[in-house]
């Protein structure tokens, strides 16, 4: 069986067609509020417009480097939304919707790719750990997190993402291996773009990765990532599974990498045009769209205000990050450890002096 | 007889007092259940403390590191035991990425209290990758405090006081000094824990030659300056005790008085601690140094077969040698 398929094969749970129309599933039941249609939508839009803005700006010369989400907002939305307040997420370097959802502010997000900060936010007020570039090595620290719900009685269930490419690492099998024994309170989100850089799916996997998970020895399922409301039942399912001690889940959320894999990419180099234009049919904000215009559960000025709150947070994104403040010249000898470090402060005490000797010379200092 | 105590056995009690002081201490490692470690340093623990206090690790180094750091950003105080000294390595890129990094990238809100014990060093007659000195990759990295104890009362103490400190810590153990007995009474005094863990300490005071040296070097240091005091020179030894920080205070001050350094590692010299012990002290001690500072350690090879480590590990002659070359400036 080939890993992917066009259409993610027939165990693909879908609750939304690409044309939005609401479909059913044995397993998977989804009752949402209107509010909470609007809501989702809402979330896709700004996630979407946060990410347009951040590639604007690294194309202006404001960010060194950013690594799109674009199509796959669904499947973090969908993830983002099905957590709860006490949960924890383990990232890469690509969740802005689950940051989104995790109440991150996107601005701390362009911090780490503009190179004001190698974090930006607090780990513990958002339940979002810091970004994880190295890949795979976040999914090890999600079911340390996971265990130590076990054994402190948390009740929680962590959460961790990850792509198609990670998963040839062994840090990710090795955390199968442990929460499967274990039976830790984690759900491994991967997101299936297709694209692991330039390395298509083939060259890491010869069967769907969902199917993985049985030889771990856990449930895998297969979701449509372009489908919020798919993503966010069997993420719920997924949480839901973990909190109660049925142990972990692979959610592979099969999706597509729309744009390059950051903007020092080039995707015409090996992926061809046409596969990117039959994805599109199967965008994550227009199916939603139309579910709400066939539902009639929104009118005109529902997209009037959404497309003017968007265009109010790209602004405040584009004025806010040319004003994040550079680190000071002696900021990175701070919290190298956390107690005091005789050597760190040697340094950080001669290297401050040395510029400080700068400070008379004519048009001088830093 | 007064009852004495090996470095394996006072680890182990250090471990024990760590374990029942703070309900937060977990223990992770390979065999450290039920068998105790391959080394038994971990013996009775899991017995007394729980399955959930002292795990046995799937066979997976680099997720026992990933997992301490997600225990820690939970508010666990992980002590994660690798097995043996060359089996460090596939924990290596968890360690100095995501261990190492972690506080100084949060701005100081994620601490990574994590203790990584790890035997280490030769001489006792074992295969390929049980027998290595890897300690300074870890120094290298910034974020990672790197110590390691020559002495019974220094694993009890210093293993506890690497468990509290809020850094990430790479504990190595001199395996080869396991066995090494010390009077009870004196390992469990408790005025050994108000000397930092991080600081040197005099093991032999002397005038002529100043021997720095750690872990299980520091006994064969000792018999060296024992034997070099029958020929009438008088060796001071130190114990550096910790390579990150490294104690440069203690060395220089020892060198301001003798004139002559040697520092002995079994590690390879190459671009070894003593390289940067050298560095050091020939910028703050160049005009009271009457010698080069002379290196003693390891060769630019791979650990040899056992059955001729034992030319390959410093001894009392290498060390000796050096001593004589460095007075002979």
């Amino acid at each position: 069986m080939s890993p992917a398929g066009a259409d993610g094969g027939p165990e693909l749970v879908q609750l939304l067609t690409p044309e939005g129309e609401r479909v059913e599933h044995r397993d998977y039941a989804l009752d949402l509020t209107d509010e909470e249609y609007r809501g989702l939508y809402r979330d896709l839009v700004l996630v979407r417009r946060i990410d347009a803005e951040a590639t604007a700006l690294q194309r202006q010369g404001e960010l060194g480097l950013w690594a799109s989400l674009l199509g796959q907002e669904a499947a973090q939305v969908g993830a983002g939304r099905a957590m709860q307040p006490g949960d924890f997420a383990f990232p890469t370097y690509r969740e802005h919707g689950v940051a989104w959802c995790r109440g991150v502010d996107p601005l701390t997000l362009l911090g780490l790719f503009r190179g004001t900060t190698n974090g930006g936010w607090d780990p513990h007020e958002h339940g979002f750990a810091l970004y994880t570039i190295v890949i795979g090595d976040q999914c090890p620290h999600a079911v340390g997190h996971a265990m130590g719900a076990l054994w402190d009685g948390g009740g929680d269930a962590t959460m961790v993402f990850f792509g198609d490419g990670a998963s040839s690492q062994g840090d990710v099998n090795e955390s199968f291996i442990w929460a499967s024994v274990f039976n830790a309170p984690v759900v491994f989100f991967c997101q299936n773009n297709q694209w692991a850089i330039s390395e298509p799916l083939e060259r890491q996997t010869r069967i769907p990765l969902y199917r993985r998970a049985a030889g771990f020895g856990f449930p895998g399922v297969r979701v449509d990532g372009n489908d919020v409301l798919a993503t966010l039942a069997v993420s719920r399912d997924a949480m839901a599974r973990a909190r109660d001690g049925q142990g972990p889940m692979l959610v592979e959320a099969f999706t597509y990498r729309m744009g390059a894999h950051t903007t020092s990419d080039d995707p015409t180099r090996y992926r061809l045009a046409g596969d990117v234009e039959s994805w599109k049919l199967r965008d994550p904000i227009e199916r939603l769209r139309a579910f709400l215009h066939r539902q009639q559960l929104v009118d005109g000025g529902f997209f009037e205000s959404l497309d003017a709150e968007a265009e109010a947070l790209a602004v405040r994104l584009r004025a806010g990050v040319r004003a994040l403040p550079d680190p000071g010249p002696l900021s990175m000898f701070d919290h190298v450890y956390a107690d005091p470090h005789p050597l760190v402060e040697e340094e950080r005490a001669a290297f401050g002096a040395y510029l400080a000797s700068f400070a008379d010379a004519p048009g001088g200092g830093h | 007889m007064a009852e004495t105590l090996t470095l394996g056995k006072a680890l182990n009690l250090g471990l024990r007092r760590a374990l029942e002081q703070d309900p937060k201490v977990v223990l992770l490692g390979e065999d450290i259940g039920k068998l105790g470690g391959v080394f038994r340093i971990t013996d009775g623990l899991q017995k007394d403390f729980g399955e959930h206090r002292v795990v046995d690790a799937p066979l997976a180094e680099s997720s026992i590191a990933g997992a301490a750091v997600g225990l820690a950003i939970r508010g666990f105080r992980p002590v994660i035991e690798i097995q043996f000294d060359g089996f460090v390595f596939p924990a290596f890129d968890q360690i100095t990425t995501q261990i190492a990094k972690m506080h100084a990238r949060s701005d100081g809100k994620v601490p990574m209290p994590i203790t990584i014990r790890i035997p280490y060093g030769g001489g006792i007659g074992a295969v390929e990758h049980h027998s290595e000195s890897p300690e300074a990759y870890f120094a290298h990295t910034a974020g990672l405090r790197v110590v390691t104890p020559s002495s019974p009362a220094d694993a009890h103490w210093m293993v506890q006081q690497a468990i509290a400190a809020n850094d990430p810590v790479v504990f190595f153990e001199p395996k080869r000094r396991y066995w090494d007995k010390a009077d009870a009474d004196d390992v469990l005094d408790p005025a050994h824990a108000s000397y930092p863990y991080d600081r040197a300490r005099v093991a032999r005071p002397g005038e002529d030659v100043t021997v720095a040296c750690y872990g299980p070097m520091v006994r064969t240091c000792l018999e060296a300056a024992e034997a070099a005091a029958g020929e009438g020179c008088d060796v001071e030894v130190i114990d550096l005790r910790s390579i990150s920080p490294l104690d440069v205070d203690a060395v220089a001050h020892s060198v301001d008085k003798t004139g002559r350094l040697v520092v002995v590692h079994e590690a390879p010299v190459f671009l070894g601690l003593g390289a940067e012990l050298a560095a050091r002290v020939t910028e703050r001690c160049f005009y009271a140094l009457e010698a080069p500072v002379l290196r003693v350690g390891g060769f630019h090879t791979p650990y040899p077969p056992s059955r001729v480590e034992k030319l390959y590990l410093p001894d009392l002659d290498r060390v000796l040698d050096a001593v004589d070359r460095v007075l002979a400036y």
